[in-house]
């Protein structure tokens, strides 16, 4: 039995409405990504290729600040574990198999995952994260392209504008984590401070971005010498939020 | 770092990253359902994008300035507050950020 044209008109327009949104952040991170010293073809590459925002974000900004091989990807790494408990939530209301899951997988990321677990049932939850995500894939590869090819031209005032759309972009996907009605509220806005004041005070010592991994290690540490108190069951809280 | 070793880079964090959301669509949900894992994975995005924000915010070059980029980040901080839309945060932080470039340098 299929749904009424008006559900799913409703969840394709959600869906197409958010990757069209999205524009403006594909265009920061081509900047970004040039002004870093990658090619525009390898910001295009990598926008096609990872297309998970916050792990690019932080893999050409730790090549921008001179780090090594190893601290760009790890910080990527660290960052993308993130889509792994999406996955998992997706999973069951998606039900796909075989090949479709090997494609969809490319598209497990926030916005797909906040717009999917919105919807009852497989039909209307495939539809929300087909939609949503082939708008956001298609966008965030283009608008790449034109801001990385755009940086090219950019004066020190713009560059000014980009410098602080970073951080912006960060805090932003920070943020649902930190306000009421986020999961394991009073641990997440403890670890933001520390891993904020952490990586501040390492920064002079270490190799750029390291400071960054060495932020995410020591909350590790710290998770698993305190024991779990408050921990909700329900894994679903604190994931809205772009990129 | 030479081009080629930036290509690794690109494909093979390209790659690690995939896997990561491979795997979450494929594990059985008993897995990560470990209080340990999944505190660790519900905490360790805060601690790095804080980060994150704080080495994109508050150094240059290994080390602690502050400049047009903390008053760009206070605005985007209220636009959040205000439940503004995502692009309206990075507008918000961008104008601020080249108005107090321009003004301050």
């Amino acid at each position: 039995m299929r749904r009424p044209t008006s559900e799913r008109a409703r969840v394709v327009r959600d869906g197409v409405g958010l990757g069209a949104a999205v524009g403006l952040y594909g265009v920061a991170f081509g900047a970004t990504a040039t002004a870093a010293g990658l090619s525009v073809w390898q910001a295009s590459v990598l926008s096609l290729l990872m297309f998970t925002g916050a792990s690019q974000f932080a893999l050409v900004g730790v090549l921008a600040a001179g780090g090594g091989p190893f601290a760009a990807v790890g910080s990527a790494l660290l960052l993308g574990t993130r889509n792994t408990i999406y996955g998992v939530r997706l999973s069951e209301l998606l039900s796909y198999r075989g090949w479709w899951r090997i494609a969809a997988a490319h598209w497990v990321i926030d916005e797909t995952t906040a717009v999917t677990v919105r919807e009852n049932g497989t039909q209307l939850a495939r539809l929300a994260f087909v939609s949503s995500g082939s708008t956001l894939f298609l966008f965030w590869n283009l608008t790449t392209v034109a801001g990385a090819v755009g940086a090219q031209s950019f004066g020190p005032v713009l560059q000014a504008a980009l410098d602080s759309v970073v951080p912006a972009a960060f805090l932003a996907l920070l943020w649902p984590r930190l306000v009421r009605g986020a999961d394991l509220l009073r641990e997440q806005r403890i670890v933001a401070v520390a891993g904020a004041g952490i990586a501040l005070a390492l920064t002079p010592v270490l190799a750029p971005g390291l400071q960054i991994i060495v932020a995410g290690l020591a909350v590790l540490l710290a998770i698993r010498a305190t024991p779990a108190k408050g921990a909700s069951a329900d894994p679903h809280g604190s994931a809205e939020g772009p990129a | 770092m030479s081009p080629s070793t930036v290509w690794l880079v690109v494909v093979g964090a390209s790659v690690g990253t995939y896997l990561l959301k491979l795997v979450g669509l494929s594990v059985p949900p008993q897995v990560l359902q470990r209080p340990l894992v999944r505190r660790a994975v519900e905490l360790i995005p805060a601690a790095l994008l804080a980060a994150l924000v704080a080495v994109n915010v508050a150094t240059t070059e290994g080390g602690l300035v502050m400049d047009f980029r903390l008053a760009a980040l206070a605005a985007a901080a209220i636009a959040l507050a205000l439940r503004a839309p995502f692009i309206v945060v990075l507008v918000v932080a961008g104008g601020v950020g080249a108005l107090g470039y321009a003004v301050a340098g």
